[in-house]
């Protein structure tokens, strides 16, 4: 037995050790759950904040609206912006071309955003770390994306943050320590919460399906386990008049 | 009941199923010392019938058109009704599949499964690896995701590496200049119709050839040496119902692990579905780090270690090397001079051998899933790589020597339980 635990073991060796986040940067945790007021909130802040530029084009505004709880008639007045039957996806009129003129790049589509970063942990400190860089164009850059096309969309609520910068021997500057210079709408806490609420729904977003899928899975687990007490019993019946 | 045995009679008379039964489960005589790596071969076939039923419905609704495949995939994930369980059921499963095949494989490795008369056994199972492999590259192709696209790009450029005609071929196999709808459209075809056509085909040979000369077992005993006066082996027990039982107990255990993974961590921290996939292909964007799915990554370390060009250029002999490693498994029968089959009974060289050769795979495999700068040890992966790739061939090249010189123990007459 010992021999199986170790090779079992050994099969599993390759598995830990995690994708890094990119950049080098450290990346804030943030568990997701699926707690209904939050990903109610969450969606009211991608309806108002991003869905002007990014897409949500594998979900329907019908399938949220039944998974969260929110009526139909709520869900077409506030939530969708588009005028469209509540059972379409969540495309978005911006023609990509301009789009591309105004931020360099199409601003991507959302739906699996949190699956194609690994988990929640890139987005929800992207979305907090954006700072105040006068040399780019929207007078805003990223500490974990440098450089990004796309302007502070939830400055309004944060504020503006400036970030002490280092340059070492070679004139390459990494960003330090953030703070808020300009108070916005919301106090730190209140909009790390926001963003909190935000990634959550994008989370869920990326897998409506999850859980029903946790809910199923005990159950089939239970099974199972009822299946394999049955076979260990018929197994040792049948072997018991083998020597 | 009358009816149906009339029945049974009528076709017997005309097909005989009864014989065919008697020959493969109610008197087919299997040791009965089976142990815990016996499992493997029939959870084999249990994934393989997995892949089979979930992949018939998921072509059902997806949709093999460089367009269309990506979100088809996840119309099946949202809108389908349980169309998630479907795929992620076959995604799952086709990891399941590597690993227990990997496993069923080690078993043959340890026991001398392979060692005559069951040669021809193992070749038909090398020939299964050869077209699971070719089966789940053209799969993880379909969602045509970025890393799909770009590890069929690796891949398929490899063959580029080829001299003369090296870019002709290539073009030939992507049926474009670039990989493209096109390609996925003829993986699509092989995947659902060509290669599990070829894989039943050779399970039911790889079936038929053990069959004819019985499984072996973990003493390497042949069982058939002591029959009772009925000339029936008396370490044997019939396959049904003792087997059938007892591998539903395998089973149980299988589907609680089969089953979690499913149904709470489908994506298996990255390595059984890699984040990068959940981007649409994009033949403009190159991948930061491009990692085959974990079942490849040791023959693909072995690919990047090589860096040495000898007349052709190192991609060619990197293709090289990955082919030979898995072509040298196939005369692993000829390569085993030893005069017993079980490592039970066989010295320490093998054992050695065995457990080295088990470390260097899993190795290279971690060695394969990691980006090219990985450092171990204050060592680059590279020279790692390189050392076990060494390490890899002296197992089977040395074979013929350790296996001949290690000093055996006596193998009983009977098998031990």
């Amino acid at each position: 037995m010992k021999k199986i635990i170790f090779v079992f073991m050994l099969a599993l060796f390759p598995m830990s050790g995690m994708a890094s986040g990119g950049a080098g940067v450290h990346l804030d945790y943030m568990k997701t759950d699926h707690n209904e007021e939050s990903l109610q909130r969450g969606a009211k802040y991608f309806a108002n904040y991003c869905m002007g530029c990014h897409s949500l084009k594998y979900m329907r505004y019908e399938r949220i609206a039944d998974d969260l709880s929110i009526p139909h008639e709520l869900m077409q007045e506030h939530l969708n912006f588009s005028g469209r039957k509540i059972g379409s996806l969540m495309t978005i009129a911006a023609p990509e071309e301009a789009q591309k003129r105004w931020f360099g790049a199409v601003p991507p589509d959302l739906s699996l955003i949190t699956r194609a970063r690994g988990g929640a942990d890139w987005l929800y400190t992207y979305m907090r770390t954006f700072y105040k860089d006068e040399n780019r164009p929207y007078g805003v850059n990223n500490k974990v994306f440098p450089d990004v096309g796309m302007p502070h969309v939830m400055l309004e609520l944060q504020g503006v943050q400036e970030c002490e910068k280092h340059k070492d021997e070679n004139g390459h500057v990494t960003v330090g320590e953030c703070d808020i210079t300009e108070p916005g709408l919301m106090s730190k806490k209140e909009y790390d919460q926001a963003v909190f609420d935000l990634v959550n729904f994008l989370a869920y977003a990326a897998e409506p399906y999850k859980a029903d899928s946790h809910r199923i899975g005990v159950k089939v687990l239970l099974y199972v386990l009822l299946f394999l007490f049955c076979a260990i019993l018929l197994n040792r019946e049948y072997w018991k008049e083998i020597h | 009941m009358k009816p149906l045995i009339a029945l049974r009679d009528w076709v017997d008379a005309r097909l005989p199923i009864m014989r065919a039964w008697d020959t493969h489960m109610g008197k087919y005589y299997a040791p009965k010392n089976f142990n815990f790596w016996y499992f493997f071969g029939v959870l084999s076939l249990l994934v393989l019938v997995n892949q089979l039923l979930t992949g018939v419905w998921l072509t059902m609704m997806y949709n093999p058109s460089a367009e269309g495949a990506f979100a088809s995939v996840e119309y099946i994930m949202r809108d389908v009704e349980y169309g998630w369980l479907l795929r992620l059921m076959h995604s799952t499963g086709a990891s399941a599949f590597f690993a227990v095949v990997y496993l069923h494989m080690f078993r043959g490795l340890m026991y001398g499964s392979y060692k005559k008369p069951r040669e021809l056994v193992w070749i038909f199972g090398m020939l299964i690896y050869l077209a699971l492999m070719a089966e789940g590259f053209m799969g993880y192709v379909l969602p045509w995701g970025q890393m799909s696209y770009w590890g069929a790009q690796v891949i398929v450029s490899l063959f580029g590496a080829i001299p003369v005609i090296g870019d002709s071929l290539v073009e030939w196999v992507r049926g474009d200049y670039l990989i493209s709808g096109i390609t996925l459209n003829r993986f699509f075809a092989l995947h659902v119709v060509a290669i599990p056509i070829i894989l039943l085909a050779l399970v039911v040979l790889h079936l038929l050839a053990l069959h004819e000369v019985g499984s072996n077992n973990p003493d390497g005993i042949e069982i058939k040496k002591n029959k009772d006066a009925n000339g029936i082996p008396l370490d044997g027990v019939p396959f049904h119902p003792y087997y059938t039982v007892h591998d539903l107990v395998g089973i149980g255990v299988f589907l609680l692990v089969f089953c979690f993974i499913i149904f709470f961590v489908p994506e298996m921290g990255g390595y059984f579905l890699e984040y990068a996939n959940f981007e649409e292909a994009n033949a403009l964007k190159t991948p930061a780090h491009i990692a085959p799915v974990w079942y490849y990554t040791p023959y693909y370390a072995m690919l990047r270690a090589t860096t040495f060009s000898l007349v052709f250029p190192a991609k060619f002999w990197g293709f090289v090397i990955m082919a030979a490693a898995i072509a040298i498994f196939f005369v692993l029968p000829w390569l085993d001079r030893s005069p017993v089959k079980s490592w039970r009974y066989k010295g320490w060289m093998t054992k050695v051998a065995i457990y080295t050769f088990a470390f260097t795979f899993i190795f290279l495999g971690y060695l394969g899933a990691k980006p090219a700068d990985l450092v171990v040890l204050g060592i680059e992966g590279k020279k790692w790589a390189q050392w076990f790739t060494f390490v890899y061939f002296a197992f089977f090249i040395l074979m013929p020597f350790y296996s001949k010189w290690d000093k055996t123990k006596p193998v009983p007459e009977r098998v031990t339980s």
